[in-house]
């Protein structure tokens, strides 16, 4: 009889934050940059730096903790984390753990079950490490620093997750929450979201907790889930051997689908935290944690009720919607300008999600501006363009956010809705189409879409399909 | 009492310190330590009940920078005093990933 | 009138009214230096004869032009070489720093840089500012100017001993456990370490980052308040750095102590100290009271758990701050290695010297898991009694009097051997590193064998101009008794 074995999961999500600089020097946080010049004593660790901390981070991650129903540690510290590795320059890492910035919140999923709260245990802010590039050719490793005191926010979960379903809703909760706070961008393929999965397996019906592993280097969802899926077997595996799961950090490979472990014994773990003398705390009254408060904006289970009220589009699409700020702040934009919140909304679910996934693109690096879909779509209200059209001047506008009113003058596209004109087009298509016309007449309704497509070449595409189809039907019948 | 440093602690704190110590300073670091350590005992005689252990002398608080960029590109200086470089990175033996 | 005889603020005045050039200056150091260096061996570097000249110069012309008008300008100075100058080799005494130049300068340089000072060399000192002797320098022993067969203390060792042996008119030091205090004593100059926060630590190699203050050394108490006044400011890239009202320390130069409650503290005064030192501090006390002082005895208590409770809490700050030498930015690395974390450790081994080693071992093993919470933590309790300990102390009195060590300068090679017998001798100076107090040590008279002996003056936080009033009152007065 096999046995039952429930999955106990729990995640440490590292957020990069997106503050202009770094958490304590000023050097800018901008992606790209030739290695290394993104520098400066402090952040290189050169004898006698000294760390002064942004203020804006301790505000991003006061929002963060404040939208997952965190408390907040009025007075925390900073505390070095030491260990040795080249992509540290100090060889410890400033982070928190005697008193980090929030404690006890949680964040609700939706489950096939119903609504689930998950935990979260702590919130901390701590610097990144630099980036460290394996050079075949000199059998060495290269260090760059452009990375190292970029600031971070850990969100500590409770081991309350069951499932990969669980822990990718969970995932997709925070990162919306904190796109909305504007604290973060989220990216998981860029590195400005990385999870690490700790998961442990017990009977089910235990009460105590197995031992559990920790996995790092999950990019993408898919790696998360395959990587849990795996990580389950491979404890049952042992467990049922009646070997001893190891408490150790596993890396995944995703093109191999395998972890293996990665600590070696050259690394005791053993981190001897204590509180930076070089930092002093942080206070933090009742009155700035009212003012982060009243800073936070709408968030999705807010704004999608208001949408509900105001605008009559499905409820479908306006989750789809909100599932996004840059996406929502979109709509409504739009909207406000045309009036016109069920094309927007088409325009959005159907066009844009269908580009975006193409180019492997998020909301966020939409480009298009919220006049233009929406003088894109006032066009199509006027049936100046038709729909084939219309379609092909998103694109562009997609693509280069041209003028959309510009774009269709200058290439003449708007549709030739002058009946007159159009009659005598479409007499000359009879005219010359003898054939499809008897067919049609002799009651083969389709060949009507010849007649149509012939019409609409001689016009370049430049008419209205319903009114030619209306026209010749009248000519026909 | 006597603090007896063992064979295994001067490991492990060399492991903690990227220290590598001959036999012989190793002996001398065993006797050190624990001589050290026996002095350092003296604080169990102090009470300190219900004191706050004191990390830093004044009572500052909320010392902080604007977010605002204030560095640009100084990698020249940074890697000047760099024992090996490439090509703007610092080189070092490989590490495992 | 040998230039180099002069006080600092002595020959500030005359480059200022033209009597004496700014490079005529320099080279009287730079002479002076050359003569006796071989035996004393204060500097680490001492900057060549063109650069220290092509500075002189520079100064020379904002003198000239009015725009250069401090009290310190033109004056040849000598920095620790614990603090980094742009351009000039800094090692902390270490191998592990054989090769590093700075890029940038420490807030205090540049604060004297921007006050006219030329700069005759970086000072030897025990390696990364561990120990009392100045003798775990890399780069050989610093010898005492007074009697060559003894130390000059340390961690200053090379900065007092310039100062004493003329090849420079002052110098910067830094304290952490009696670093400024201790080597000036056994010197016989002036030295001051400040309130904590004083002076900015940006570009002070760390040691005990919650104990460092950079301070003045120089011939006698104008010089120091002089220099301490300049070297003071609000850093804002030291989250450490106190914004002080108060820092025109030089309105202390009063010879006014009437009224001035001192408090000597019994249990610095047992077993261990030397009778002679005893005998001094006794007559500066008695010199004191004669100009209206009111002495009196009292029991400072905790004395005894200062010296463990500050080695707990300094070596592991410096176990952390050490860290990052480790070959990959800066600095020494071994040239046979297999791998990383051998690279580590062969750098680290061959680079730090025993007693560096031995602190950073004690540090790190503080701190380890299952040991936090015992020393480390029991430390920072102590330090918090001790404070209050002295919080109490200055309710009653204006400030404190002490010896600066208990005995005068050890031969060179006695202190080593027992490094337990070594830091005992730390035990007037250290607490206040841990109580963040500013305190002044100052020459009180010599030994029979003509070794100096220092007196030490403790206020209460932030009031240095109380100590300076006391010490300048002292030295006005003292002349009179030598």
């Amino acid at each position: 009889m096999a046995k039952q074995y429930e999955t106990v999961i729990g995640l440490e999500v590292h957020v990069e934050l997106a503050t202009k600089t770094k958490i304590f020097c000023g050097c800018t946080t901008e992606f790209g940059g030739a290695p290394n010049t993104h520098t400066c004593p402090v952040c290189t660790g050169m004898p006698g730096s000294l760390p002064v901390l942004n203020k804006q981070v301790v505000e991003y991650a006061m929002a963060v903790g404040l939208a997952t129903n965190c408390k907040i540690t009025q007075y925390c510290r900073f505390d070095r984390k030491n260990y040795f590795y080249p992509d540290n320059p100090q060889n410890y890492q400033i982070s928190q753990l005697y008193l980090p910035i929030c404690r006890d919140g949680h964040v609700d999923i939706e489950t096939p079950a119903g609504k689930k709260s998950i935990g979260i245990h702590e919130i901390h802010m701590e610097e990144d490490a630099g980036k460290l590039v394996h050079d075949d050719w000199e059998d060495c490793s290269l260090v760059d620093f452009n990375r190292s005191g970029v600031p971070l926010i850990e969100i500590v979960s409770e081991p309350d997750m069951r499932s990969a379903e669980e822990v990718i809703a969970y995932l997709e909760k925070l990162r919306m929450t904190i796109q909305y706070l504007g604290a973060s961008d989220c990216k998981l393929n860029e590195g400005s979201m990385r999870a690490d999965v700790n998961l442990s397996v017990r009977e089910a019906g235990a009460s105590e907790f197995g031992t559990r592993t920790e996995m790092k280097n999950l990019n993408s969802f898919k790696a998360i889930s395959r990587a849990i899926e795996g990580e389950r077997a491979r404890q049952i595996e042992l467990i049922e051997e009646g070997k001893k799961v190891v408490q150790e950090t596993r890396r995944w490979d995703d093109n191999k689908e395998y972890s293996y472990a990665m600590r070696s014994k050259e690394d005791a773990q053993d981190y001897r935290y204590f509180p930076d003398p070089d930092l002093v705390p942080v206070s933090i009254s009742d009155a700035w944690i009212a003012e982060v408060k009243a800073r936070q904006p709408e968030l999705q289970e807010e704004k999608a009720v208001r949408y509900k009220k105001e605008f009559d589009i499905p409820e479908y699409d306006i989750n789809i919607i909100t599932s996004s700020k840059s996406l929502a702040d979109m709509f409504e934009a739009a909207t406000a300008i045309c009036h016109n919140a069920k094309k927007v909304s088409n325009w959005l679910m159907v066009e844009t999600m269908r580009l975006l996934k193409d180019k492997e693109m998020e909301p966020e690096d939409i480009t298009f501006s919220p006049e233009n879909l929406a003088a894109l779509i006032h066009l199509t209200d006027e049936n100046a363009i038709n729909s084939t059209v219309a379609k092909e001047v998103f694109e562009k506008m997609f693509s280069e956010n041209i003028d959309v009113d510009q774009y269709v003058e200058e290439n003449g596209l708007r549709m030739v809705n002058d009946e007159g004109a159009l009659r005598e087009r479409i007499e000359k298509v009879i005219a010359e189409n003898p054939q499809s016309v008897s067919d049609y007449q002799a009651g083969k309704t389709k060949a009507i879409g010849f007649l149509v497509g012939q019409t609409m070449k001689a016009m370049k595409g430049k008419a209205d399909p319903g009114m030619v189809n209306r026209i010749l039907k009248e000519l026909l019948d | 009492m006597a603090n007896i440093i063992s064979d295994e602690t001067i490991e492990y704190v060399g492991i903690l310190a990227k220290l590598e110590l001959s036999a012989e300073e190793k002996e001398q670091a065993k006797k050190d330590m624990g001589s050290m350590l026996d002095y350092i005992d003296k604080l169990n005689e102090l009470d300190t009940e219900g004191v706050e252990p004191m990390s830093h002398v004044f009572p500052v608080h909320n010392v902080f920078r604007e977010d605002v960029v204030t560095n640009g590109d100084d990698r020249e200086q940074m890697l000047a005093n760099a024992p090996q470089k490439k090509e703007g990175t610092y080189m070092v033996p490989k590490t495992f990933d | 009138m040998s230039i180099m005889s002069l006080t600092a603020v002595e020959l500030g005045k005359k480059i200022k009214s033209g009597e004496i050039g700014v490079a005529e200056a320099a080279r009287a150091a730079l002479e002076e230096t050359q003569r006796r260096e071989g035996q004393i061996n204060s500097y680490v570097t001492v900057l060549d004869d063109k650069t220290i000249l092509a500075r002189a110069e520079e100064v020379q012309k904002q003198i000239d032009s009015g725009e250069l008008d401090s009290p310190l300008a033109g004056v040849p100075t000598a920095i620790k070489d614990n603090m980094c100058t742009k351009g000039i080799l800094t090692t902390c005494s270490s191998k592990i720093l054989e090769n590093f130049v700075p890029s940038y300068s420490a807030e205090a340089v540049q604060n004297l840089e921007k006050a006219g000072a030329v700069i005759i060399g970086k000072t030897n000192m025990d390696e990364f500012a561990m120990g009392s002797t100045t003798e775990t320098s890399a780069y050989g022993i610093t010898r005492n100017p007074h009697n060559t067969d003894h130390v000059p203390g340390g961690s200053s060792g090379g900065s007092c001993a310039a100062v004493a042996a003329w090849e420079c008119s002052y110098a910067l030091g830094s304290d952490t456990g009696g670093s400024i205090r201790q080597p000036s004593s056994f010197c016989g100059v002036t030295g001051i370490k400040p309130t904590y926060g004083t002076v900015s630590r940006y570009g002070l190699i760390a040691y005990g980052s919650s104990l460092d203050q950079i301070g003045p050394i120089a011939k006698d108490v104008t010089d120091c308040t002089t220099i301490l006044e300049a070297i003071s400011s609000y850093d804002k890239k030291d989250s450490t750095s106190i914004q002080r009202e108060d820092l025109d320390f030089t309105s202390a130069l009063v010879a006014d102590v009437k009224g001035m409650r001192i408090g000597i503290p019994r249990d610095y005064f047992g077993e261990g100290l030397d009778p002679q030192v005893k005998a001094a501090i006794e007559k500066a006390a008695g010199v004191l009271e004669e100009n209206g002082a009111l002495l009196e005895e009292f029991d400072l208590s905790l004395v005894e758990y200062a010296i463990p409770a500050y080695y707990v809490i300094a070596s592991a700050e410096a176990s952390s701050n050490l860290s990052r030498f480790d070959g990959v930015k800066y600095g020494y690395r071994t040239g046979d290695y297999e791998g990383l974390h051998n690279m580590y450790k062969k750098t680290r081994s061959e680079g730090f010297g025993p007693e560096v080693k031995r602190r950073i071992m004690l540090g790190s093993f503080v701190l380890s898991s299952g040991y936090y919470d015992a020393y480390y933590l029991k430390a920072l309790r102590t330090k918090a009694l001790i404070k209050k300990a002295f919080d109490q102390a200055f309710e009653r009195y204006d400030m404190i009097l002490a010896p600066a060590a208990p005995t005068t300068a050890p031969k060179i090679g006695e202190s080593l051997s027992d490094p337990i017998k070594m830091y005992l001798g730390d035990i007037y100076t250290i607490s206040v590193n841990l109580a963040g107090l500013p305190g002044i040590s100052l020459p009180c008279g010599k030994d029979d064998k003509g070794l100096p002996i220092g007196m030490q003056l403790i206020g209460d936080c932030f009031q240095e101009k109380k100590i300076i009033r006391v010490a300048y009152t002292f030295e006005q007065n003292r002349s009179r008794e030598q």
